[in-house]
């Protein structure tokens, strides 16, 4: 169970283009916040709040969190909410989901989610049925939250997606927060939900620092379950992402940008339960698709999309096939230069667009 | 009818009698017994990492063993009535019956405080009956009909009731669950004590282990409560584990073994089992060595592993119900005649539930896509049905809190 330093803090702030949702005034107040502290600031919050949430997993106590999104909180708050547990992810995931239905509020915390598939009956059979089971008797109002995707040089056993497999089941809701805002603002949402809610971070995010409004800083900053977030508008071409692969985007719509090729990039934020109004709405303007994801492709979060798109009218709308960019369908290698190949970068996506706009569909994408 | 006899005869009873309890009880059933309370001795309790364990004599007054009568006949009708139902292809998947381990339950129930809390696995209708669902409650959960305590949504494994976490079908996860609960106790501070029941197939589950050293290691108050039966589906305890001594399994976590066929001794246990956890000691193994008659699950004759004499041989020498009726009387707590009374009552409530339980009709379609989520958003309560023209509607069915 290799844990990985803390990943390199990019200045990733001049790359990132405007933003179109905030007001002038918010653009003017904001300070950037790394993904990190927005988390620790929503848990923070939310303790403050609510005697009833605390935190468990591994190292979120004494070591200040793996990945340090716990910093500090042990301290303010003590061994009673904020509690060490050995290495067990399956003894521990149980033990938060019978806490959640004698009425707390655990947040529990996977050093990965890697290490949850250990426990994902919990999550799946424990959490995310027993209210439908129980004909709404025992509800099991928690957060699985921590670390999901491609992370770097880590190899195969610690480097995937799990948001197909979480959003494939009712009674989750799946959340892939991108940037600080999201994270803080979903993160809230997620510990008031009285359902087991999934929150998928992305560990090479944490470190990035995003800004940050005002409406953001404040302690009642919430952002809805089931709302995508329209990151840049365009006219062109729908590119429709979470988590991570919204960097990727964005990358890609700004050198796409410099072409003259509008990209209108959807943040999704939350998996299950899915905006696809808010895709439906861009495909109509666009009449293009693309679906940005990490993840392997078959019967991922892009298949899900473009099933929802052939099924609907969304169809008609579509002047070219619609794409999914996924990563390769193979485990994650570890050397560098392979490494690099099996997850989608901006240029993939330039790519991608450019493909499926000059509607050059070659025999080898009917795999 | 049976004799009644005034209380000064209590004074002059045999030497089961260890003091006097309140003059004459109004309630009905006191009034056909003849003594109000006996000692009984009961079978040594086996320790694990314990200098003292629970006293092997106790008391029992007759108004409690008139209860506990009646618990453990309603719960063997229960489980008759279920078979039967399943028989008739009424009840259907699973139904795993709990006769033969009543003394388990009620017991243990007796000793249980308003507090307290409990979990077990699939064989749970006798649990969820004790934990205050009806009868028509359980059984018509059973038969999947609209008055099941799940609404006929849940099945023969998935009952909850207050302070009931469950009816768990996923054999061991209810014991990682059942130590949350008991964190939830220590939490909140309420005194409470979790029993997180699993069986001896269930007791080799990784999970478990990881439950006794989160529950040891934090001195959760709960009380891991290992129903060995014998046989974990047709393998028996020795073919599974490589120690039968379930009371000892938890190493750091002292343990109990009970006789699991002893009301007595199961309610002794819990007993003491409830002042050791709620003292802050931590947790306790307790293995209740106990006995299922029916196979597995419905489709398993049980025959196959073990031998019929074995069966007859438990029947008639060690039954729960049996042991306990023979104790009663011979210690005059009741007598024969109330006791069928009992018996009566019982099979006319079980035989009335089990009429209406094939009589109720199940819930509307429209709770096919019901309580999915306690909060579903308001932009999102369209649920996909089968094709993409088939749309279905999320609906609130329980009370929100």
């Amino acid at each position: 169970m290799a844990l990985k330093s803390s990943p390199v803090l990019f200045a990733w702030l001049s790359r990132l283009p405007r933003r179109n949702f905030s007001t002038s005034r918010a653009l003017l107040a904001t300070k950037p916040v790394t993904v990190r502290d927005a988390l620790n600031q929503a848990m923070d919050e939310e303790m403050q709040r609510d005697e009833k949430v605390f935190i468990m997993g591994e190292e979120v106590a004494q070591y200040d969190g793996a990945y340090k999104v716990t910093r500090g909180l042990w301290k303010k708050y003590g061994d009673k909410r904020v509690i060490d547990t050995p290495i067990t992810e399956m003894g521990f995931s149980g033990l938060a989901v019978g806490a959640a239905m004698a009425g707390l509020r655990p947040i529990c915390e996977f050093m990965t989610f890697n290490f949850a598939m250990q426990a994902i009956d919990h999550v799946v059979n424990s959490a995310a049925k027993t209210f439908y089971m129980s004909a709404g008797q025992v509800s099991v109002p928690m957060v699985f939250r921590g670390p999901n995707g491609a992370s770097a040089g880590v190899a195969a056993q610690h480097s995937q997606c799990f948001g197909a497999w979480y959003s494939h089941c009712p009674g989750l809701k799946v959340l892939m927060p991108y940037s600080s805002e999201d994270a803080k603002g979903l993160l809230k949402s997620a510990i008031r939900d009285p359902d087991p809610v999934v929150m998928l971070e992305d560990e090479l995010l944490y470190g990035v620092a995003f800004p940050f409004s005002d409406e953001a800083q404040s302690a009642d900053f919430l952002l809805p379950i089931g709302k995508a977030k329209i990151e840049l508008e365009g006219r062109h071409i729908t590119l429709v992402c979470a988590g991570r692969a919204v960097e990727h985007a964005m990358g890609a719509a700004k050198i796409l940008a410099e072409k003259g090729v509008e990209c209108e990039v959807i943040n999704l934020r939350s998996i299950r339960p899915m905006d696809f109004e808010t895709i439906a709405r861009s495909i109509a303007k666009t009449h293009h698709l693309v679906t940005v994801e990490q993840g392997w492709p078959q019967s991922g979060i892009g298949a899900e999309i473009c099933a929802r798109v052939m099924e609907s009218p969304s169809f008609f709308e579509l002047d070219a096939p619609a794409w999914r960019l996924t990563g390769v369908d193979t485990p994650m290698p570890y050397a560098r230069s392979l490494e690099a190949l099996a997850v989608p970068r901006p240029n993939d996506v330039v790519a991608a667009v450019t493909a499926v706009l000059g509607n050059r569909i070659s025999a080898v994408s009917s795999q | 009818m049976s004799k009644i006899i005034p209380s000064v005869a209590k004074l002059l009873a045999g030497n089961t009698v260890t003091k006097v309890g309140a003059p004459v009880a109004t309630t009905s059933n006191a009034k056909y017994s003849t003594k109000s309370e006996a000692s009984f001795e009961i079978k040594p309790f086996k320790l694990h990492k314990l200098d003292k364990g629970p006293a092997t004599s106790a008391t029992l007054t007759s108004e409690d063993a008139i209860k506990m009568y009646h618990q453990l006949a309603t719960i063997r009708r229960i489980e008759t009535a279920a078979g039967n139902l399943y028989k008739e292809k009424i009840v259907r998947g699973f139904c795993h019956l709990y006769s033969g381990q009543e003394a388990v339950a009620v017991g243990m129930h007796a000793a249980m405080r308003e507090v307290d809390s409990l979990i077990t696995a699939y064989r749970c209708h006798g649990w969820t009956y004790l934990m205050g669902v009806s009868i028509l409650g359980v059984l018509s959960e059973l038969t999947g009909r609209r008055t099941g305590c799940s609404r006929g949504k849940g099945g023969s494994m998935h009952l909850y009731g207050r302070n009931f976490y469950g009816g768990n079908g996923i054999v061991g996860a209810q014991v990682p669950l059942g130590a949350g609960v008991a964190l939830a106790h220590k939490y909140n501070g309420d005194g409470g004590v979790c029993f997180a029941l699993y069986g001896d197939g269930a007791a080799n589950q990784g999970q478990l282990f990881e439950a006794y050293n989160m529950a040891k290691l934090w001195d959760l108050p709960c009380v891991f409560v290992c129903e060995n039966n014998g046989y974990g589906m047709g393998t028996s305890a020795d073919r599974s584990s490589a120690s039968t001594d379930y009371y000892s399994r938890g190493d750091y976590v002292p343990g109990i073994w009970v006789d699991g066929m002893d009301v007595m001794a199961t309610r002794e246990a819990t007993k003491w089992a409830i002042d050791y956890c709620s003292s802050g000691k931590g947790p306790l193994v307790m293995e209740m060595e106990t006995y299922r008659y029916s196979g597995h699950s419905m489709s398993d004759p049980g025959t196959s592993y073990r031998t019929r004499e074995e069966i007859q041989e438990v029947r008639q020498t060690r039954d729960p119900i049996t042991s306990f009726k023979e104790k009663l009387l011979s210690n005059e707590l009741a007598t024969p005649d109330q006791l069928k009374e009992i018996d009566v009552k019982v099979r006319q409530a079980v035989d009335e539930a089990t009429k209406q339980a094939k009589s109720e009709p199940e819930v509307g379609i429209e709770e096919l896509t019901g309580d999915i989520y306690c909060y579903c958003p308001e932009d999102h309560t369209q649920i996909r049905g089968l094709h993409p023209d088939a749309p279905l509607q999320h609906i609130y069915v329980a009370q929100r809190n």
